[in-house]
């Protein structure tokens, strides 16, 4: 049992490194600040859920899970925010 | 499995690294402001798993802090940037 | 190994771009990324205290203060109309290369290993209560070096307000912000404080036993209500409101009166009674966050300006 939570955790740790490294990648390669923008938005968010659903299992070492969950919420929040204002002033420019 | 999770978060820090030469070239503004986004969610993801993988709830304080921080740099980047609501 | 040596690159490599950038917005960006590299620094270093601050005060606030600075400076470009001359170019670069020559000097002639109170520390911290090293060493150990730094962030403030224009004083601090009907700032103004000042609190009751404390609950406060503040959802006092002025003046005042009342009891400025100095530094650390947070926010916003 513990064994298989620990392939899948690992499993979406890895998944959510892939997301970081394409972000990454869009935010080379992309040709206009707001398809990088889009990459960087959308990879890294996901990435970092990714990477805090792993990480749950072995929540209880930093304090429980409600306190990773929490670090994803305000992330998420924020970037939701961050980017259409980002996008409005790559847009003007 | 630490030592696993701490590989981890090598390699976050190491894409966020590979993805700063395009905030230093830009050319745009809103790329430099895209650094403060790409290192804030890069450098939580990294504590995250440092955190886990060394078993130090501080870290994910600092996670926390980072989060709410880099966000507030981030808006006002983005409303003093040239072009912006509150640009001169 | 491998991420101490990127890190250690992309700090140079931001450094040295923020002081090539051109455009004084590019490069507070740049240097708002430099904190944050600053602070990952820090981290693996174990000094997650230095890394807690360097990211909530250095990059955050210390940025959108150079933001605003830059902004100003833009809106009235006396500064820039005289570039510096060659000469003087060269003068400030020999000026900085050598202060850091002496500063690489200083740390390369550092004995090894280097001079540590460290295990002092460690002996005497049970007598402060605190479980956390370094709130022990500020509160307690250094309490005077706290106490002057909570007066300069006052003295900053009185500095700060002195440079308002007559015609606009006594004003609110800084522009007034329209009230944003909707969009994503103004949605961040109403989500995002709640969560901010709690984990604020958070951080700053942790801060006896762990990486936290005073300095870092304050920036982030001062960070939310200046997001509340740029949404237009709260408007600020003028200068001249009683109560702002109190609050800022309150914390440093307390722990003014607290090393005075060390001195009739105890024989020494900033002495604990014995027992009593946990909940004696709970009390100064919560004051100090109410001053710190509002004065911090003060010196970020800046004077009242004129109305256009």
């Amino acid at each position: 049992m513990s064994l298989l939570v620990d392939a899948l955790a690992l499993l979406a740790i890895l998944l959510g490194l892939v997301f970081f490294a394409a972000g990454t990648a869009g935010l080379l390669r992309f040709p206009d600040a707001s398809s990088r923008l889009h990459a960087l938005t959308k990879a890294d968010h996901l990435g970092l859920g990714l990477i805090v659903i792993g990480l749950l299992p072995r929540a209880e070492a930093v304090g429980g899970p409600a306190r990773l969950i929490a670090v994803w919420v305000l992330v998420l929040v924020s970037s939701a925010a961050a980017g259409p204002l980002l996008a409005r002033l790559a847009r003007r420019r | 499995m630490p030592d696993l999770l701490l590989v981890a978060a090598g390699l976050v820090l190491a894409s966020v690294v590979v993805g700063l030469p395009r905030v230093l070239r830009g050319p745009g503004v809103v790329d430099r402001i895209m650094a403060a986004q790409l290192l804030g969610t890069g450098g939580i993801a990294a504590l995250l798993l440092a955190g886990v993988a060394t078993a130090t709830p501080a870290f994910v304080d600092a996670a926390l802090v980072l989060a709410l921080l880099a966000a507030f740099a981030t808006i006002a980047m983005a409303r003093a940037a040239p072009g912006g609501d509150d640009a001169p | 190994m491998i991420a101490d040596a990127l890190i250690a690159a992309a700090i140079l490599a931001v450094a040295l771009a923020t002081v090539a950038a051109r455009g004084s917005f590019t490069a507070v960006a740049l240097f708002i990324a430099y904190g944050l590299l600053l602070s990952f620094a820090w981290v693996r270093l174990g000094a997650m205290d230095v890394a807690l601050t360097e990211a909530a005060i250095g990059a955050g606030l210390s940025g959108a203060l150079l933001l605003g600075a830059a902004s100003r400076v833009a809106r009235h470009p006396v500064a820039a109309e005289r570039p510096p001359g060659r000469a003087m170019t060269v003068a400030i670069g020999i000026g900085c290369a050598g202060v850091t020559a002496a500063l690489a000097a200083a740390i390369l002639a550092l004995p090894d290993p280097a001079p540590s109170l460290a295990p002092q520390v460690a002996a005497n911290m049970q007598a402060t209560g605190l479980g956390n090293p370094v709130a022990a060493v500020l509160m307690s150990f250094r309490g005077l070096d706290t106490l002057l730094e909570s007066a300069v962030l006052v003295l900053a403030v009185i500095a700060a307000w002195s440079l308002a224009p007559k015609e606009s004083w006594p004003g609110p601090p800084g522009l007034v912000q329209p009230l944003l009907p909707g969009g994503p700032l103004a949605l961040l103004a109403r989500l995002l404080p709640p969560l901010g000042i709690l984990v604020a609190v958070h951080v700053l009751w942790i801060g006896k036993d762990a990486p936290g404390g005073k300095f870092q609950a304050a920036a982030i406060l001062a960070a939310m209500w200046m997001l509340a503040w740029m949404a237009g959802r709260v408007a600020l006092p003028p200068v001249s409101a009683r109560w702002l002025r109190v609050v800022v003046a309150a914390g440093p005042a307390l722990f003014i009166a607290i090393g005075l009342l060390g001195w009739l009891t105890e024989g020494a400025f900033l002495a604990y009674p014995p027992g009593l100095a946990l909940p004696i530094i709970m009390v100064v650390e919560i004051a100090l966050t109410a001053s710190i947070a509002v004065a911090l926010a003060l010196l970020v916003i800046g004077p009242p300006v004129r109305r256009a």
